[in-house]
């Protein structure tokens, strides 16, 4: 049980100790899985408060689909991307392997299933709720769109950070599309991975404290959104 | 306050993207194995702080940065696998290959020693008695320039261990840190390569029992990607970095790379 | 006075009436809950629509506004079918305030929004709702988290904001105390007296005794009886009708035999 606090203490002393090394991987690691995660709500959003709303042939397939990519192995996807970007595949030219934009894509992609599945759900639920309502206001199309979504608001943040939970935690993706190349496209996961490689167990676990933290705060933080939001009676 | 919010993340976006600003770059497809071992943190910047060129390093499997060299995605190929560089050069993926160093494999084992290898200087034999012991061997069995090795050396003792594979020989599929690990935990002998070993954190009672014998040569070989085949290529920049690491400064920067006082890499350039 | 788009006058007689039902069948879940239902609603009176629960009430309301499609029957509109614009120069307040999670102002402007309007004008109406509701001080305020008697009023006073012709009200004070009831009602015949016609569907004989001009007496999906409130209310002729302004339950042929149980009153 020594080693365990051996490494909580590790894992202290790197946070206090403000590392530049590791301030850089904090830095790009949540660059990345922000900047997917926005890109992912932008696209699943609308996507999932369409489904949610509107009836139309091929709806239900279409339901069963988004809820089972969202079990999609990161690994498989960052496979995908590589492909995709690599010089010998369609998207060579835009010369975008190996930078934190291929790993942004990555994300995204598994990512944007999840939110939109997600939001389908919520937007469902709600539009139920307002239905008689908005037949007789006559709301209809692309407002009632934005009415739900702006409704659900605060269950779509929890969506949000589902979404961040499952990218901030991969390597599978990241690692293959990103190439985990120094002070370049090494976050989080992959130095984890990479110490770990190196037998440098302590350092790769304190690592993984400082990652469960940044987690606990982000979580903490729309927790205590939600928490005004229900004084207010909003959510 | 969420105006603000998006404001900010509207940066937090931009400067992601911004990340690799700089132009004079090349990419090296190289293996995990010569990155764990600190080599490039060595010598890399000697050579961008001459030539203004970054130098980025994707380490993965030997097979691994074989196939992306083989796919354009790399301007220049270092590892240690001599049959498959010299077929990938003749598949016309690369111009042509050059030797850059070598360093040299090692048998490590439990430290109560179950096959009686220690001190021994003939890794042959060695092989010999832990397969005819039955005793537990980890091998990294993800056709890497370290497994290749290890399959010649078996070949030369005549014995296939693959036929054994799920009993006393275990095949990780995976990098040299990893099988390590694993082999560490199993109590059983792996062949690793010297570097990546004394750099290597979790040794716990594990030590060195086979070295020295000639056969345990670990050469590796440097090839710029052909940009007639790979026009993205960047066949300037990727050959000034050949070029260097085939120079007298070049190889004097392996050669002095040390860990614990110990060279890792011996460089034999022709000249 | 202000200027109110399509006010009618107070004539009744000779007029044809604002909104017409003919032989409307209705059925839902495999129970036949609308068994030809005839209806005239006059312009600029109140209607009062009475029932059992059970009796069809909602959903006439409903059919009225164009929310459920009849099975059979017509249902005409000034003359013409009812169409989406039709639906528009009409308002349903529903029994509970469905309310966005805004607040009371925003609920006001979103439902302004849904009209063609200028901005000042939009300005105006919201102002003007706010002060008929009494609701000009909790104007910030989550709308959720008024009470229910203030979310009715709110919800009465947006229906009246986008100017309908025609106010339908299912149930609006049914679970509202005495003072609220008080207020939506004074809102309701405050509207009429500004030209629009009213239909409101209540349980709640009192509340008919003191809002309704016109009575209709629904029973089994059928009007048992029409007719000015008063006689309705004071000399009804239909047992159905005598019997629930007795406070005795009556069961018709049909519901005896079970076929009639089922759907909202």
């Amino acid at each position: 049980m020594d080693g365990f606090w051996g490494v909580l203490s590790s894992a202290v002393g790197l946070i206090l100790g403000g590392d530049a090394g590791l301030l850089e991987i904090i830095a790009l690691s949540l660059q990345v899985t922000l900047s997917a995660v926005v890109i992912a709500c932008a696209i699943g959003l609308p996507l999932g408060a369409l489904v949610g709303t509107f009836r139309f042939p091929g709806r239900m397939a279409l339901i069963v689909l988004l809820n089972s990519l969202m079990g999609l192995p990161p690994v498989v996807v960052g496979l995908a991307v590589y492909l995709m970007l690599s010089a010998a595949g369609p998207l060579g030219p835009l010369a975008l392997l190996y930078t934190p934009t291929a790993m942004i894509i990555a994300q995204t992609i598994i990512v944007a299933p999840i939110v939109a599945a997600l939001t389908r759900q919520v937007v469902e639920d709600l539009d139920a709720e307002y239905a008689e309502q908005f037949a007789s206001l006559g709301v209809d199309g692309a407002q009632r769109i934005w009415v739900l979504l702006w409704d659900a608001r605060f269950s779509l943040l929890t969506v949000a950070l589902a979404g961040f939970g499952r990218a901030v935690a991969e390597v599978g993706a990241v690692i293959i599309v990103g190439g985990n190349i120094n002070h370049l496209t090494r976050v989080m996961t992959t130095t984890i991975a990479l110490e770990t490689s190196k037998g440098n167990l302590e350092l790769a676990m304190a690592l993984g404290i400082v990652l469960l933290a940044i987690a606990i705060v982000i979580n903490a933080l729309v927790m205590s959104v939600r928490a005004s939001a229900a004084r207010a009676a909003y959510a | 306050m969420i105006r603000r919010f998006f404001l900010g993340l509207a940066v937090l976006l931009a400067s992601a993207g911004l990340a690799s600003g700089n132009d004079r770059f090349i990419i090296v497809q190289s293996t995990t194995s010569t990155q764990n071992s600190g080599l490039f943190d060595h010598i890399l910047p000697i050579f961008e702080a001459r030539s203004g060129i970054d130098v980025r390093v994707v380490a993965v499997g030997t097979g691994q940065a074989i196939r992306n060299a083989s796919n354009g995605d790399g301007d220049v190929l270092l590892v240690h696998a001599r049959e498959a560089e010299e077929a990938f050069v003749a598949a016309g993926h690369g111009i042509a290959r050059a030797d850059v160093m070598y360093n040299d494999f090692i048998i490590v084992g439990p430290a109560d020693d179950p096959a009686e290898v220690a001190g021994l200087n003939n890794v042959v034999a060695a092989l010999r008695r832990i397969a005819e012991g039955g005793v537990i061997f980890t091998s990294r069995g993800d056709d890497s320039g370290t497994h290749k090795a290890e399959l010649k050396l078996w070949q030369t003792v005549g014995i296939d261990p693959r036929a054994f594979s799920g009993r006393w020989y275990r095949e990780t599929g995976a990098g040299m840190g990893a099988t390590l690990n694993i082999g560490i935990e199993m109590g059983a002998y792996v062949l690793t390569d010297r570097a990546t070993w004394i750099a290597f954190g979790n040794k716990q009672a594990h030590r060195i029992v086979v070295e020295g014998d000639p056969r345990l040569f670990n050469q590796y070989g440097i090839i710029l990607v052909n940009p007639e085949r790979h026009p993205n290529v960047k066949a300037d920049l990727g050959q000034q970095f050949v070029d260097w690491v085939l120079s007298a400064e070049g190889q004097a920067a392996i050669g002095s790379y040390r860990i614990g006082g110990r060279q890792l890499f011996f460089p034999n350039a022709e000249d | 006075m202000r200027d109110m788009p399509g006010a009618m006058s107070r004539r009744t007689t000779s007029d044809r009436p604002l909104l017409a039902a003919r032989g409307l069948v209705f059925e839902a879940g495999g129970q036949r809950l609308i068994d030809g239902l005839d209806l005239d609603v006059h312009t600029g009176r109140r209607l009062v629509i009475l029932g059992a629960n059970g009796a069809g009430k909602s959903v006439t309301l409903r059919l009225l506004h164009g929310l459920l499609t009849p099975a059979a029957g017509r249902i005409l509109w000034d003359g013409r079918s009812l169409d989406a614009a039709a639906r528009r120069a009409q308002a349903l307040v529903f029994q509970r305030p469905v309310m966005l999670r805004r607040s009371v102002r925003a609920n006001l402007r979103f439902a302004l929004s849904t009209r063609v309007l200028s901005l000042a004008e939009r300005q105006v109406r919201e102002d003007d709702a706010l002060d008929r509701a009494r609701l000009t001080d909790l104007a910030d305020r989550p709308a959720r988290l008024l009470s229910v008697g203030e979310q009715q009023r709110l919800a009465v006073a947006r229906a009246l904001a986008c100017k309908p012709r025609l106010l339908l009200l299912d149930e609006p004070t049914a679970s509202l105390d005495p003072a609220s009831t008080l207020a939506v009602e004074e809102l309701v015949c405050d509207a009429q007296a500004d030209g629009v016609t009213i239909v409101l569907v209540t349980h709640d004989a009192g509340q008919a005794r003191r809002i309704g001009d016109d009575a209709v007496f629904l029973h089994a999906g059928r009007v048992a009886e029409a007719g000015p409130a008063a006689d309705v209310l004071e000399r009804p002729s239909s047992e159905a009708a005598r019997a629930w302004l007795e406070g005795r339950i009556y069961l018709s042929s049909i519901e005896d035999r079970g076929g009639r149980k089922g759907g909202r009153g």
